[in-house]
């Protein structure tokens, strides 16, 4: 009973009376719940419970809806990537659209992982205290943010301002076959980059919010042995905070891979596999549904939500997995006080 | 040393302090340091002007002008740095420009996405954008006709709804998890971590799947909230429970152990002392789902009519009327969605610094932290022994005697 510690101290009052008068050795301990007490814990772990299942039913229904679907196209929905479930001989599968988000992710990826550990590493440890609750706040507004808003800014700002340097990279270093591309600015790549706005707020919080538990007394040591502070940084913050830097960068992830408008504003949505990440064209799982949904007939729809369902069971194994590291990392394990 | 010594002896003691060789504080900005970041910034730009203004046949971009500058100045400042301190000094230089810069980055786009969308928002936003909708305003009216009156409605009802649901769900949730803590709250916790990046089309398929497909309600502002209460949901959970964990310890103590039942001891004890932090809680969800645009197209589906009421027929919201009109041909409607984006930040702006006033200041700073340490570290040893140490902190002196003569 892992109540028992907090349900030691309900003692009745007249216990505690007759204890005190008479003076004897023993007073018994009772522990024990009124009639409102279980309705409480009853209401309470119902209110647990519905999270739970509601998860469950989550992935229930869209596998009852994706059934028609998969049934339809057995194993090639995992290797096809054209998309006409409508026509008159169905083939669709997700090859393309999983391509696309895992190449996106990737490149938020590359960005997110760098930029978040940099930024909470100088939060916590370069910026004068003054300015780490402020900047901290910054991070917290962004996180905030509308998605929508963070692509339209992409779309018309970001994307812009890097063409120059896309099109010189791909000038110059075209004879490597990825780098190559017929028309550039709206690819795959650009798409990640928009998405990794999103994902940079997220996992810096959790990385920052890691850091700081580093044991100040393990920092001081090593500046008092000669450390320069990088070098207390590499030696203690660091290995410190891998738990919440491998965590914070996967619940990033999860973020990036079910981002759905930076993917539809950005792209230009083809249903192909591109590894030329420079070049337009491409499709992800999530812009995919957005952009499908309004003309799917009924094998379009049931197609749609298969492919929503390994949406959802990528970016829950990845987030669980994600959650499980930082909870672990949280805990203190790997601190030797 | 013994030199010192009689010095200090003959003389008082502010000149020894003259004498003392100078402090080394490992924050403080020397002349020494500036100098030689300016050196190296104005080195590498001479460098970078005379190679592309003199040398090269042919203009580069800006852009290209910038990153090879600053690739100079880190090759530059690493070189004074190796010359004058050696490699050690020289590698914790570089990597805290480098993590500086990168901080900057992510900095940056934050205060540009901000004044970008003000700036293009302001330009078009006409007090009708508030009064009018969409319903007669054809693709080639002027960007000031027409409105979001159809959309700001929705969103304000959609979020009412979707707050009604999620949070005394979420709130129960979190009392579960730090008051009853029962065999469920590991898989609770964890699958509440995991459902914070739930992908927010995934929700909106789910709703139409078992709304619209299976019961067959048709698209309404109700299923959008809906989807929004279960993407509310987690943010709301996690943000409550850390602040019900924050709750001394003490506090809960007293409360039963002057013979309060459990629930009533968290209804009228736990919750109240959590009151602000709730609230923020309860704003940051709000700030997380407002807005959701993908499940919204799956599930309100978009109008360019009033619909006042949520929970029959298609029902606009502002990501929704923003998204569609960005994604128009038309410069005008594009236009519209700028003055559409600045309403939505605004109203997320409004909703953070909410969270922010009633969360007892600033971030990283509970109100009730410095009571919060010792509280715990004694429930800790309190756990084992029983009720015989004297009640801490809030508990009136008197019954400490009571309590005390008792299993000792």
């Amino acid at each position: 009973m892992p109540c028992g510690a907090d349900m030691g101290g309900t003692v009745s009052g007249d216990t505690v009376t007759a204890v005190a008068e008479a003076e004897p050795a023993r007073r018994r301990i009772e522990s024990r719940l009124t009639a409102g007490d279980r309705v409480y814990r009853t209401l309470a772990t119902a209110g647990a419970g519905a999270t739970l299942v509601l998860i469950v039913l989550i992935g229930l229904f869209l596998l009852i809806k994706a059934m028609p679907a998969l049934r339809e196209a057995g194993w090639s929905f995992i290797t096809t990537k054209e998309w006409s479930p409508d026509a008159e001989k169905p083939r669709f599968g997700v090859a393309a659209m999983m391509f696309g988000t895992l190449i996106s992710a990737t490149v938020a990826m590359a960005v997110t992982f760098p930029v978040s550990v940099s930024t909470a590493v100088f939060i916590n440890e370069y910026a004068p205290r003054r300015l780490r609750r402020p900047l901290t706040s910054l991070i917290d507004l962004m996180a905030a943010i509308p998605s929508l808003i963070f692509a339209m800014w992409g779309l018309f700002v970001l994307v812009p301002f890097l063409l120059p340097l896309e099109q010189w990279a791909v000038d110059r270093f075209g004879w490597l076959p990825f780098m190559k591309a017929a028309a550039i600015g709206a690819s795959l790549s650009n798409a990640g980059l928009v998405v990794s706005l999103m994902t940079i707020p997220i996992a810096t919080s959790i990385i920052r919010e890691v850091l700081s538990q580093v044991p100040r007394h393990e920092c001081e040591g090593a500046l008092a042995l000669g450390a320069t502070r990088w070098g207390m940084i590499r030696t203690v913050v660091l290995p410190f905070g891998r738990g919440g830097i491998i965590g914070g960068t996967m619940l990033g992830l999860g973020r990036a891979l079910g981002e759905t408008l930076a993917a539809t504003l950005v792209l230009s949505l083809t249903f192909e596999i591109k590894p030329r990440v420079l070049e337009n064209g491409g499709i992800t799982v999530a812009s995919a549904l957005a952009v499908q949904f309004k003309d799917a007939q009924k094998m379009g729809l049931s197609a749609l939500m298969a492919a929503g369902l390994a949406l959802f069971v990528v970016t829950f194994a990845i987030n669980l997995l994600a959650a499980f590291v930082v909870s672990r990392s949280r805990s203190g394990a790997g601190v030797d006080a | 040393m013994s030199a010192q010594r009689t010095v200090q002896a003959g003389l008082p003691p502010r000149p020894l302090r003259a004498l003392a060789p100078p402090r080394h504080r490992p924050r403080t900005l020397r002349p020494g340091d500036v100098a030689e970041v300016a050196g190296a910034v104005a080195a590498s730009g001479a460098l970078v002007w005379f190679v592309y203004a003199r040398l090269l046949p042919f203009s580069v971009h800006v852009v290209g002008i910038g990153l090879s500058w600053y690739a100079l100045f880190l090759l530059t400042y690493a070189l004074v740095a190796w010359d004058g301190h050696g490699r050690v000094v020289a590698t914790d230089r570089i990597m805290g420009v480098v993590i500086a810069t990168a901080a900057l980055a992510a900095f940056t786009p934050i205060v540009a996405v901000i004044g970008y969308v003000v700036i293009k928002g302001a330009k078009v936003i006409r007090p009708g954008f508030f009064t009018d909708n969409l319903s007669v305003t054809g693709p080639l009216s002027a960007a000031t006709e027409g409105g979001a009156v159809h959309s700001i409605i929705g969103t304000l009802e959609q979020l009412a709804i979707a707050t009604m649901i999620s949070v005394p769900l979420g709130v129960l949730t979190a009392i579960y998890l730090s008051e009853v803590k029962g065999r469920l709250t590991k898989p609770t916790r964890l699958v509440t971590d995991a459902m914070t990046a739930l992908p927010s089309i995934v929700a909106g398929l789910f709703i139409y799947s078992l709304l619209i497909l299976q019961f067959h309600w048709g698209f309404s502002g109700f299923a959008g909230s809906l989807a929004l209460a279960v993407l509310m949901l987690p943010t709301v959970t996690i943000a409550a429970e850390q602040v019900l964990r924050v709750v001394p310890g003490g506090l809960r103590e007293a409360s039963l152990a002057l013979g309060a039942p459990h629930w009533r001891t968290v209804l009228s004890v736990v919750l109240p002392t959590a009151r602000a932090g709730l609230s923020t809680a309860v704003i940051l969800g709000m700030a997380r789902v407002v807005g959701e645009t993908a499940p919204m197209l799956l599930t309100a589906f978009g109008t360019t009519t009033t619909n006042t009421n949520p929970f029959s027929g298609i029902q606009d919201d502002l990501p929704l009327f923003v998204f569609t009109q960005i994604r128009s041909s038309q410069n005008t409607q594009v236009q519209r969605a700028w003055a559409g984006a600045l309403v939505l930040l605004t109203l997320v702006l409004i909703l953070f610094m909410l969270a922010r006033l009633i969360g007892g200041s600033r971030p990283g700073k509970k109100r009730r932290r410095p009571s919060r340490t010792p509280a715990h570290s004694r429930r800790v040893p309190r756990a084992g022994a029983g009720p015989t140490t004297p009640a801490p902190g809030p508990t009136p002196p008197d019954t400490g005697p009571t309590t005390k003569a008792g299993p000792s």
